[in-house]
């Protein structure tokens, strides 16, 4: 009888290859072969490859787990859902039902949240960019607009003349809460002064009301102390607020930034040691709050929580196409998924699972996409066992900013699908073709090929 | 320069460079592929002998092979 046929491999020993928990790297591998109990293989032969999956179960866990974590310290939470962190109808929709209003940054994405059925009053409108139409619905339909700069508080007092009302608007600060890069870009600095100018100029005309204050310090903070930081900062401020103009500060809002359970590029560390659990943060912003808060005073926390909410609850399965052994030795695959539809590529290492068990030891293997572009690149340094053609990978987290960020370039983009709590699969965004992308275009009539 | 003759293999797969102090492991496929380059087999030789003692369709092992020689010209072994 023939033995059992195994892939030639060859691996350099190099000393200290061995890991310090003590497990060869040699044979490490991880295999995943469903999502919430449907099989890969099953998905992939209803929906093709690539494809994108969400879990609904994963999505409100997720919500209802960070929620928590605040809503349990503190009486008056209020989530806005980031819409540029994933804005599928399906993945806001269910985190409207659990209770999110949106958070939008344009015109479009606001006119996203409307149309799904958002009212005005649960928008929250930030962004540097709202043209004056823009802000003319708003203020009309009731949302909460946050300023990003003199010239926007100019553009909303036109708006109050024009509707002759008053508007009830919230400004965004920034500031040093130690995070590097400082996001200086976006809304007042409160360390210049500039902040308060604008309090001053919102005050003068009569024509707003200050009723909010925003900022958002960054992404993926990995240090729960510089929202004690932001927390501290924006409470005093709105007291000085309160005490010097007589506006009442009905909110704080302290934008987004949690950190998913995703592996930046060059770090160490597994995310799972690497990112504090979200109690964490939670207890050093409720406690920042208690700590400067006057006594009775409850205002309305927001959090304008993005990818920590979705990055997780979202897989991308993609098919190794091809395999190629480059010129130093490494092995590369040609996957059927690139940066085209994982735009974070670009700064996760994602978690890499296989469909099925795979004999043979692990080599240094790089993962390229399908793109006819150097870049093209998902992971260049990972261990993998000799893979078939035709095998699955599995790449994870990838919920947050790719289906927003995703570019229509070389390829058509893929199904998404949920799986719903019930284990049913829903299609919630169709795979393109040609109509899709040539519908806006057209052909000069003497351009025309005969 | 060859340099497959001045290596130590042994029947686990490790194999010794006794000029450079390199080691290497090969799984039992890399094995028998490695051991008959230091018989002065050619690669369709190795081929049918993949063939021969494997359950292995042609198509396979034949891309394999290629890859796996190309493996080792990186590491200088062939
Ligand atoms: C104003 C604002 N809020 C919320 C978010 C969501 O951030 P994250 O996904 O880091 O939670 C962003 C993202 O850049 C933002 O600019």
């Amino acid at each position: 009888m023939k033995k059992v046929y195994e892939k030639p491999v060859i691996v350099k020993v190099e000393t200290g290859f061995m890991n310090k928990f003590g497990e060869s790297p040699l044979y490490q591998r991880k295999v995943r072969t469903d999502i919430d109990g449907v099989s890969i293989d099953e998905l992939v032969k209803k929906y093709g490859s690539p494809l994108f999956v969400i879990s609904e179960k994963k999505l409100r866990e997720k919500y209802r787990n960070i929620y928590n974590a605040f809503a349990s310290r503190y009486p008056n939470v209020q989530f806005g859902w980031s819409y540029k962190t994933n804005y599928l109808k399906a993945v806001c929709a269910v985190l409207h039902q659990e209770g999110a209003i949106a958070e939008v940054v344009s015109g479009f994405e606001y006119e996203k949240a409307r149309k799904l059925g958002i009212e005005g009053k649960d928008i929250i409108f930030n962004g540097p960019h709202k043209r004056l139409e823009d802000l003319e619905i708003a203020v009309k339909e009731g949302a909460k607009i946050h300023i990003d700069h003199f010239d926007e508080i100019i553009d909303l007092e036109k708006v109050a003349d024009k509707l002759g009302k008053t508007v009830k608007v919230a400004i965004r600060l920034n500031m040093d809460t130690g995070i590097r890069p400082q996001w200086s870009r976006f809304g007042f600095n409160l360390e210049t002064g500039q902040a308060l100018d604008a309090v001053k100029r919102i005050a003068q005309s009569g024509k707003l009301i200050l009723n909010g204050l925003h900022a958002h310090i960054g992404t993926f903070i990995l240090d729960p102390n510089a929202y004690a930081k932001e927390v501290e900062k924006m409470v005093k401020f709105a007291y000085e607020i309160e005490d010097n103009f007589g506006f009442k500060i009905e909110y704080i809002d302290i934008g987004g930034g949690l950190p998913s359970k995703n592996k930046l590029k060059g770090t160490y560390l597994p995310p799972d040691i690497a990112v504090p659990p979200v109690d964490e943060y939670a207890e050093k912003i409720i406690d920042a709050l208690y700590s400067n808060l006057r006594p009775g005073d409850f205002p309305k926390l927001i959090l304008e929580t993005g990818r920590a909410i979705v990055d997780e609850a979202e897989y991308l399965i993609t098919t190794v196409f091809a395999s190629k052994r480059l010129p130093d030795g490494r092995k590369a695959y040609i996957c059927d998924a690139g940066v085209n539809l994982l735009f974070t590529a670009f700064w996760y290492k994602f978690n890499v699972e296989i469909d099925r068990e795979v004999y043979g030891v692990n080599e240094p293997s790089v993962l390229y996409g399908p793109l006819c572009m150097n870049i093209d690149i998902i992971d260049d340094g990972i261990l993998l066992p000799p893979l078939e053609r035709g095998t699955r990978l599995i790449f994870s987290p990838v919920g947050a900013y790719n289906n927003t960020q995703w570019m229509q370039f070389i390829e058509y983009r893929p199904n998404i699908v949920m799986i719903m709590e019930d284990g049913t699969v829903e299609v919630v965004r169709e795979r393109e073709d040609l109509t899709d992308i040539e519908r806006r275009e057209r052909l000069p009539e003497k351009l025309k090929i005969r | 320069m060859n340099r497959l003759h001045q290596l130590a293999v042994n029947d686990e797969g490790f194999i010794f460079d006794p000029l450079t102090g390199e080691s290497f492991t090969v799984n039992r496929t890399g094995l028998f592929i490695i051991n008959r380059l230091k018989e002065g087999k050619k690669e369709e030789e190795i081929l049918q002998g993949l063939l021969d003692e494997f359950n292995v369709s042609k198509e396979v092992a034949e891309r394999d092979l290629i890859d796996f020689l190309e493996k080792l010209k990186s590491y200088r072994i062939i």
